[in-house]
């Protein structure tokens, strides 16, 4: 089975938020990144155990970005990932995002491409609905389960009240969430093999631009919290009643 | 120009998410709105009250596949000449919207959470930490909107109702089962949310939880801990790694509060906390706090909310 993993790169969880240039960029002075949760938690480690299990195939890796990713692209070959591919153009939007990977997938016959549920920073969740429709291939979002046997894969998900379970033939393109695998951590030898594994830097194919992010702005900062005495707790049903009127 | 709204209305009634969407439609000033939906709800003319004139509908087609589904909207946009598609920002339009604007090759806005100023779309990054404005660069352009952001209009009138006769391809995905875990009111649509933590000791603990989501009329939900240790659902943890949800009142007890559960709910309107540890950070988050214990004060909100709805 022939697997395709997408990673990007984006601040880690706990980094400041801040904005430069007027608030038209991301202010990325001192912010540590980190591989994109759900891309190296369950999609990547997914598809690695995918690959385990049928004893054969390959799992690539690619990120579309600058010579910046390239700590978040050893990180996927140390985890396991068999090789690398970097489309060398900085990541401005989903739709671009895309192209770029399809333009790279279109001939090279994966079975399955693997996408996380959104980017922690931009949470767009669009990439990977995107590359399937430019494949013409079938995809599901926020899958909390992958099996495949042969060419059926089967894909649970969170859906309000319960869970869905749903069949579909390979290729196809699946969206990750939590549940899909448990982390692994890259060990010594994995860290030592990520130098030699191949990494290929692909020129972009420059696909049109159709939307941008023109400012930020951090959101309204809160009031002060008002206590309220526990031995009163009552009193908390009449202000949410009277008083911001929300029950 | 005209604009196409693309709601799920599977389930039989018109979800308020989908309502919603009609709303905001018809408020884009993007020409006259046709709603477009498939599956065999009733009561369809009234999305008329939300400012649809026409609703197409596919009757007898019951798919999750969002290829069915994108050339469901494509052609039905193709006919109407429709120039902004509107979607809802839920898991059917989240396998539909990106893979219209990706046909289109027309610039999508991830939900966006009010109307535009100008042509600039506002939406959450960040997990809830930051806002970003977006603008459309390209002739047409999809919208999806984020559940709970525009009150549900009402004027309006009766929209006609028309069946959508063409072929949408084969469906290459099919739904082998749906396990219920719960009736209730789904978390992403609920107004009003009733959440619990580590806190609470344990699985046996939930009651007093689910009697005060009962009289509030509010939905439950759980901190990730809970879920992983399987004491509630997964559909019910909310977080950076669960649902993001936006209710107008959101009250978390026995939750500490780190980041990555505020991620998923800081967009909510009013947040109360309920923690014995007066350091909880959740506390720097909320509009309203109690320092105390969850099982000497959920007692009391529940014979409070008793009273109240005795009054209404
Ligand atoms: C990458 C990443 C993603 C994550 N994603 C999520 C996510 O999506 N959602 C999420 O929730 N977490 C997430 N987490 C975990 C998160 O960091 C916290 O560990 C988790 O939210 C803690 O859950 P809790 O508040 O229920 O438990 P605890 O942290 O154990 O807090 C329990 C709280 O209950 C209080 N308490 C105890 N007894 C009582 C009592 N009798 N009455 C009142 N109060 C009481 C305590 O004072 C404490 O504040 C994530 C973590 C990481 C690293
Ligand atoms: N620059 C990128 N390079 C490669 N994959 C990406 C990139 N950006 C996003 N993705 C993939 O698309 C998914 C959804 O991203 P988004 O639509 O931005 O929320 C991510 O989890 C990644 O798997």
């Amino acid at each position: 089975m022939k697997i395709l993993v997408l990673i990007s790169q984006v601040p880690d969880t706990t980094a400041r938020i801040a904005f430069t240039n007027n608030n038209t960029q991301y202010d990325a002075n001192g912010v540590t990144f980190i591989v994109n949760p759900y891309d190296e938690w369950y999609a990547l480690v997914r598809a690695l155990e995918l690959k385990e299990a049928a004893g054969a195939g390959s799992v690539t890796s690619i990120t579309v970005g600058g010579a910046d990713n390239e700590a978040t692209i050893r990180k996927a070959l140390a985890i396991g990932a068999d090789d690398a591919v970097r489309i060398d153009v900085a990541a401005l939007e989903a739709y671009q995002v895309a192209c770029e990977v399809a333009a790279y997938a279109k001939d090279k016959g994966f079975d399955l491409i693997l996408a996380g549920k959104e980017t922690i920073d931009f949470n767009g969740g669009q990439v990977g609905a995107m590359v399937a429709e430019l494949l013409d291939l079938p995809y599901v979002p926020l899958a909390s389960k992958l099996d495949v046997a042969g060419t059926t894969a089967t894909v649970e998900r969170d859906v309000p009240g319960g869970v869905e379970v749903l069949e579909l033939q390979l290729p196809a393109v699946i969206g990750a969430a939590k549940g899909m695998a448990e982390q692994r951590i890259p060990n010594m030898r994995g860290i030592m093999a990520a130098r030699t594994k191949p990494l290929t830097v692909v020129p972009s194919s420059n696909p049109a631009s159709v939307a941008s992010t023109v400012q930020f702005e951090l959101p309204p900062a809160k009031g002060a919290v008002k206590m309220i005495p526990a031995e009163e707790a009552g009193k908390l049903i009449e202000l949410l009643h009277t008083e911001a009127k929300v029950i | 120009m005209s604009t196409i709204v693309f709601i799920d209305t599977r389930g039989g009634k018109l979800p308020k998410a989908a309502q919603e969407a009609v709303t905001y439609a018809s408020q884009l000033e993007g020409g006259p709105v046709t709603a477009v939906t498939f599956g065999d709800a009733q009561g369809l003319e009234t999305l008329g009250a939300q400012g649809a004139s026409k609703v197409v509908v596919a009757r007898g087609v019951s798919t999750v596949d969002g290829q069915q589904l994108t050339k469901l909207v494509c052609d039905v946009a193709a006919a109407e000449g429709a120039t902004t598609i509107v979607c809802v920002s839920d898991a059917t339009g989240k396998a539909v919207a990106p893979r219209v604007a990706a046909r289109l090759k027309a610039g999508h806005v991830a939900g966006t959470i009010g109307l535009p100023q100008g042509n600039r779309f506002t939406r959450n990054v960040f997990s809830g930490k930051a806002r970003a404005q977006v603008e459309v660069t390209s002739a047409t352009r999809v919208i999806s909107l984020s559940p709970n952001s525009i009150p549900i209009g009402t004027g309006g009138g009766s929209a006609t109702v028309q069946e959508h006769a063409g072929d949408l391809g084969p469906s290459r995905i099919t739904v082998k089962e749906l396990r219920k875990a719960g009736s209730g009111i789904p978390l992403p649509e609920a107004e009003r949310v009733v959440s619990a933590g580590r806190g609470m000791k344990g699985p046996e603990n939930w009651g007093p939880v689910e009697e005060l989501a009962n009289l509030l009329h509010a939905a439950t939900a759980c901190s990730r801990p809970v879920a992983d240790m399987h004491w509630r659902p997964h559909h019910e943890h909310v977080g950076q790694t669960g649902v993001a949800i936006r209710p107008n009142l959101y009250i978390a007890i026995g939750i500490s509060g780190a980041i990555q559960h505020l991620a998923g709910v800081n967009q909510s309107k009013v947040i109360c906390v309920i923690n014995k540890d007066p350091e909880a950070p959740f506390f720097k988050a909320a509009d309203y706090g109690i320092v105390g214990d969850a099982f000497e004060v959920l007692p009391k909100l529940i014979e409070a909310a008793k009273k109240l709805n005795a009054e209404r």
